[in-house]
């Protein structure tokens, strides 16, 4: 309660046109300056919000996925050994094994512009000018089939690709568990065995004493 | 000189007892007399200081976090397993709560971390470590369950070990600011609706949380179990999210971005997103609902005979207070209530025991809990009728273990 009436009453000095720069509150911390906040803002959404200036193409993409990427996830993007493929998969979410890539799964283009720059390559983060990340994200989208082999990645040109799976994504509106008295007594269940992780024997070996 | 006194009285008397008992039992001869003594109640052991910062035992060396090789394809973006089986209680120790990184441990001085609040704000504001700590502190006992714990066991019982179905699992207590109280430093806008959390290792990751959230129960936390937080549990700074999946506690946090929409990024799209039957995903599925495991028996903690065990398990939801715990020894077809172990808290492991005696048949253990809502841990096929078998996230189905007769336990599947 204290607090809130500390709160209500530094928002009635703010509002009656105080001193707007200062930390409301208890006074704690220091405020940031825009180049701090432009410093730090890397963040990318799917309207555009957060791409910066420049520009890449499927060509130059090609050449620094090359460089970059292949190691990892494949000449073409096939993948390599546990490291994720980029490419192919469409058609699959069904499938006994989905393949999940840009192409089949991931709903906004934007995103991978965003993953990209912010984690990738892998160890050598934040290592890709904006330039660089437009070309790579150009020729990742060419390899799904999204955009032609002409294609030039940028602010404006970006938010506008529309990846396959992009309504493929739904927020459940109530929980789908069962609620309520369980059964407790001669419950119609099956108690057949009917897997054993002994056998699929993938459990690391383990030292017991 | 008074005390000297009282002991000599005493020291009389108690040989007047020994005089005094001498008529019942035989005196041993000096040969005879031979207390069993161990070395270590004889020799003295290192001093103080020789461990200016305690470890376990040494002969508790096989308590450790452990990992599946085979599943991710680095140590830097991969995981490990807290060992539930060895553990007792509710509190896991800060060195074995399990660990899951995309792309390492970093290393932060704190005096160089700072938290950036911007975007939807009033006051855009920096926070060094030490500003942090000044707040009013605030100290809760939470879970944290990875959304892929239990990710391998959709399609049938796969890793025959609890550390590994289960051990994606911790709970400790928490310290540190209400993240309201920072948001409410910075001044909301009214347009504010979702706020973006990002952290400072070499995958900056990011996660958006809606507002409302935020505004509820989330900390930002610095220490866990009364200490700093460990370097892989986030150290110096780390979001604490009740109930929700282990992802969006960003760890290493340093940049909190007000918006007005979600910024969909990878960790909430191409992965944590659940996908269906039908090839459609659900999206920001972050609870993790009614749950509940036996830790002891377990496939590592197996029976050594028939007669008495104590089994124990531990039950959570991200709903609220764990109501009740139900366990079956016939794979489900009777049900007997545990005892629940005070104290049961919201969004929090809850301890059950149930005293049984093992005739020395096969068996087939389960546990079931029922949170404060009413919801209820679905057995694994009520939950595949409905999510299917490819989610990967939030499978909180029933565990079922067999006891065999030689007393060995292993993962298994009923249907």
């Amino acid at each position: 309660m204290a607090r809130w009436r500390t709160f209500a009453w530094v928002s009635l000095l703010l509002a009656a046109g105080g001193a707007a720069a200062q930390p409301a509150g208890l006074g704690l911390g220091r405020p940031a300056t825009p180049a701090e906040i432009a410093a730090w803002s890397i963040a990318v959404r799917p309207d555009g919000q957060g791409l910066p200036a420049g520009k890449g193409s499927v060509a130059e993409g090609e050449q620094l996925y090359l460089q970059h990427c292949a190691a990892c996830h494949g000449e073409f993007g096939e993948g390599a050994g546990r490291f994720p493929a980029l490419m192919s998969g469409q058609g699959s979410l069904r499938d006994h094994d989905p393949v999940k890539t840009i192409g089949s799964y991931w709903p906004y283009a934007t995103t991978v512009w965003d993953y990209v720059f912010r984690s990738m390559p892998f160890g050598n983060a934040q290592s890709l000018t904006a330039d660089e990340t437009y070309a790579v994200v150009a020729y990742l989208l060419h390899l799904n089939d999204v955009v032609d082999a002409d294609f030039v990645a940028d602010a404006k040109r970006l938010p506008a690709v529309r990846l396959p799976n992009a309504a493929g994504f739904f927020e459940l509106a109530e929980p789908d568990l069962p609620r309520g008295e369980p059964c407790m007594r001669d419950c119609a269940v099956s108690t057949r065995v009917i897997g054993r992780a002994r056998a699929i024997d993938v459990t690391p070996e383990r030292r017991l004493e | 000189m008074s005390g000297r006194g009282r002991n000599r009285r005493g020291f009389l008397a108690a040989a007047g007892g020994v005089l005094g008992a001498a008529g019942l039992a035989p005196v041993l001869r000096a040969a005879e007399f031979k207390p069993e003594a161990p070395d270590w109640t004889k020799n003295l052991g290192p001093g103080v200081d020789a461990a200016p910062y305690g470890k376990p035992s040494p002969h508790e060396k096989h308590v450790i976090r452990r990992s599946v090789e085979w599943l991710t394809a680095t140590p830097q973006s991969s995981v490990n397993f807290t060992p539930l089986h060895e553990l007792d209680g509710i509190v896991t120790p800060n060195g074995l709560c399990f660990e899951r990184h995309h792309a390492g441990v970093p290393d932060i001085p704190p005096a160089e971390h700072k938290l950036l609040v911007h975007g939807l704000v009033e006051r855009p504001l920096k926070f060094s470590m030490a500003e942090l700590r000044r707040f009013p502190p605030t100290s809760v006992f939470h879970f944290l369950e990875c959304a892929a714990n239990g990710g391998m066991e959709w399609r049938g019982a796969q890793l025959n070990g609890v550390q590994y179905t289960h051990g994606m699992l911790h709970c400790v207590q928490y310290t540190g600011v209400p993240l309201r109280l920072v948001l409410e430093a910075a001044g909301l806008k009214g347009q504010a609706k979702w706020l973006l959390l990002e952290g400072a290792d070499a995958a900056a990751m990011t996660r958006s949380l809606p507002l409302a959230k935020a505004l509820d129960d989330c900390l930002l936390a610095y220490s866990m179990n009364g200490e700093r937080l460990r370097s892989e549990q986030g150290y110096p700074l780390r979001l604490v999210v009740p109930g929700w999946e282990g992802n969006i506690w960003v760890k290493w946090l340093r940049r909190i971005e007000l918006g007005d929409q979600p910024w969909q990024t990878r960790e909430e799209t191409a992965k944590y997103t659940d996908l269906m039957p039908d090839g459609r995903a659900r999206r920001f599925t972050w609870l993790q609902e009614v749950k509940s495991v036996i830790t002891d028996p377990a496939p590592e903690a197996r029976l050594a005979g028939k007669g008495f065990r104590c089994i124990k398990g531990l039950a959570w939801s991200g709903e609220g207070r764990i109501a009740r715990v139900d366990v079956s020894r016939d794979g489900g077809r009777n049900w007997t209530t545990a005892r629940l172990e005070p104290p049961v808290l919201p969004k929090c492991l809850t301890r059950f025991y149930l005293d049984w005696q093992w005739s020395g048949e096969e068996v087939l253990l389960q546990s079931r809990a029922i949170d404060e809502k009413g919801f209820v841990q679905p057995s694994p096929a009520v939950l595949q009728k409905t999510r299917g078998v490819n989610p990967i996230y939030h499978n909180n189905g029933i565990q079922t273990w067999a006891v065999n007769r030689d007393g060995t336990v292993e993962n298994v599947r009923l249907g």
